[in-house]
């Protein structure tokens, strides 16, 4: 038990949750972390989704690492990938079909998802399963924590709720405050991610 | 014929790929820092897009579909929808190497000029959304909405449309980033965190066109 939760392996967990960050720093899975933030709920969902399947692609694949063909390893991944993707997308449209309404085809597009790609490449290939799979979630979650991050300065300043629940008073509004509607837009993702990154390079440069 | 230019106009402008789905985003970063190279990748990205669209749009109407004529005859008409994901992903990496082998073989001055590109855009997300998107497209009407695919031209049109957007979008990047190396920007904002921004803005020029409707 005590191999299991060794340094090292809290190391493999924990570095890509803020220093080795899969979108902020390796620039990974910028696609979906941008198109499903224009509100919190779709954002959880999607963090939560990915990081299933980062998790339980990184075992399987490692699991198997030793067995597959150089040649075809893409080919491979990427079946494994979209079977999980498959499973996950029917489970969602079950139990939370608004969501994976909102959702559309990210969930499909997860299946392309450079995160996923990277992680199994550079890391399951190589690595055994247990530290694959903390490996898996440890980026699954850095990767759900910015797009909860982005979600919520979006819903918050561009319909003024949270979860859909109305948080600002009426009061502020009397006062003549607005939602700022453009929040909702796709560009406004862009520059508030660019606005996230800035904020954690120059408080990481800080500690360095 | 109205129809078809109007699906081909609005997948360039009004629907494009970057700035309205972020689709293809991570090669978009990568690639786009000068312009001879963003060109190369733009091709490559136009030219598959016109192969597997077109393809997938096949396959999901006479095989996965329970009324396609092959499903039909083959299975008697079962429900194959679920599998989407998993043909279309095989569908584009396959034709993806059977590209990259063809123009080996008969073009070594494009190879040259692709080679290096070919592989990258089997994981490429703006490949996969646009067969995604389009999947979506066809249970639309195509009397009232201008964005339904209803014919194998029509997902012709579909395709070249997003190519030549996501093009075009990688190319105007690529230009800024050539001209921004002589600014002088915050140090932590470098690289990254003023590419997005560069980005955001764009889309908010490519904002004025959402109106758009031919």
């Amino acid at each position: 038990m005590g191999k299991l939760f060794s340094k090292e392996n809290q190391e493999v967990f924990s570095n890509p949750l803020n220093l080795n960050n899969p979108v902020v720093v390796q620039v990974l899975g910028i696609c979906s972390a941008l198109a499903v933030t224009s509100q919190l709920k779709p954002a959880i969902v999607m963090g939560l989704s990915v990081t299933v399947i980062t998790a339980f692609s990184n075992l399987i694949i490692s699991l198997i690492r030793k067995t597959i063909p150089n040649r075809i390893r893409i080919i491979v991944q990427l079946v494994v990938v979209a079977a999980l993707v498959t499973i996950v997308s029917m489970i969602l449209k079950a139990y939370v079909y608004d969501v994976s309404v909102m959702l559309s085809v990210y969930v499909g597009l997860i299946i392309t998802n450079c995160i996923l790609m990277g992680r199994l490449e550079a890391f399951a290939m190589q690595n055994g399963p247990w530290e694959s799979f903390l490996d898996g979630i440890g980026n699954g979650i850095g990767y759900a924590i910015i797009l909860v991050v982005v979600g919520f300065a979006r819903e918050l300043l561009g319909a003024g709720s949270i979860l859909g629940f109305k948080v600002l008073p009426q009061a502020v509004y009397d006062l003549g405050y607005m939602d700022n509607g453009m929040m909702t837009m796709p560009a406004m993702a862009l520059i508030l991610l660019g606005c996230v990154i800035w904020a954690h390079r120059a408080y990481n440069e800080e500690k360095k | 014929m109205e129809h078809f230019f109007s699906l081909f106009v609005r997948s360039i402008f009004v629907d494009n790929m970057i700035f309205s789905f972020f689709l293809g985003m991570c090669s978009y970063l990568a690639v786009s820092k000068t312009v001879k190279t963003a060109v190369g990748l733009g091709i490559a990205v136009t030219f598959v897009l016109l192969i597997t669209v077109p393809v997938d749009y096949l396959l999901q109407t006479q095989v996965l579909d329970e009324n396609g004529a092959l499903n039909q005859a083959l299975l008697g008409g079962q429900d194959l929808t679920f599998l989407a994901f998993i043909l279309f992903i095989a569908v584009i990496a396959g034709i993806v190497q059977l590209v990259e082998m063809v123009v080996e073989r008969f073009s070594p001055s494009l190879y040259a000029s692709l080679g290096i590109f070919l592989p990258l855009i089997a994981v490429n997300c703006a490949i996969m959304g646009a067969s995604l998107f389009m999947q979506q497209r066809i249970l639309m009407d195509p009397a009232t909405e201008t964005k339904a695919i209803g014919c194998i031209a029509d997902s012709l049109a579909y395709a070249l449309g997003s190519g030549i957007g996501w093009l075009l979008a990688i190319v105007g990047l690529a230009a800024i980033r050539e001209k921004m190396a002589y600014t002088d920007v915050p140090k932590p904002l470098q690289g990254l965190g003023i590419t997005f921004i560069t980005v955001g803005l764009m889309a908010m020029a490519f904002m004025c066109l959402s109106g758009l409707d031919l």
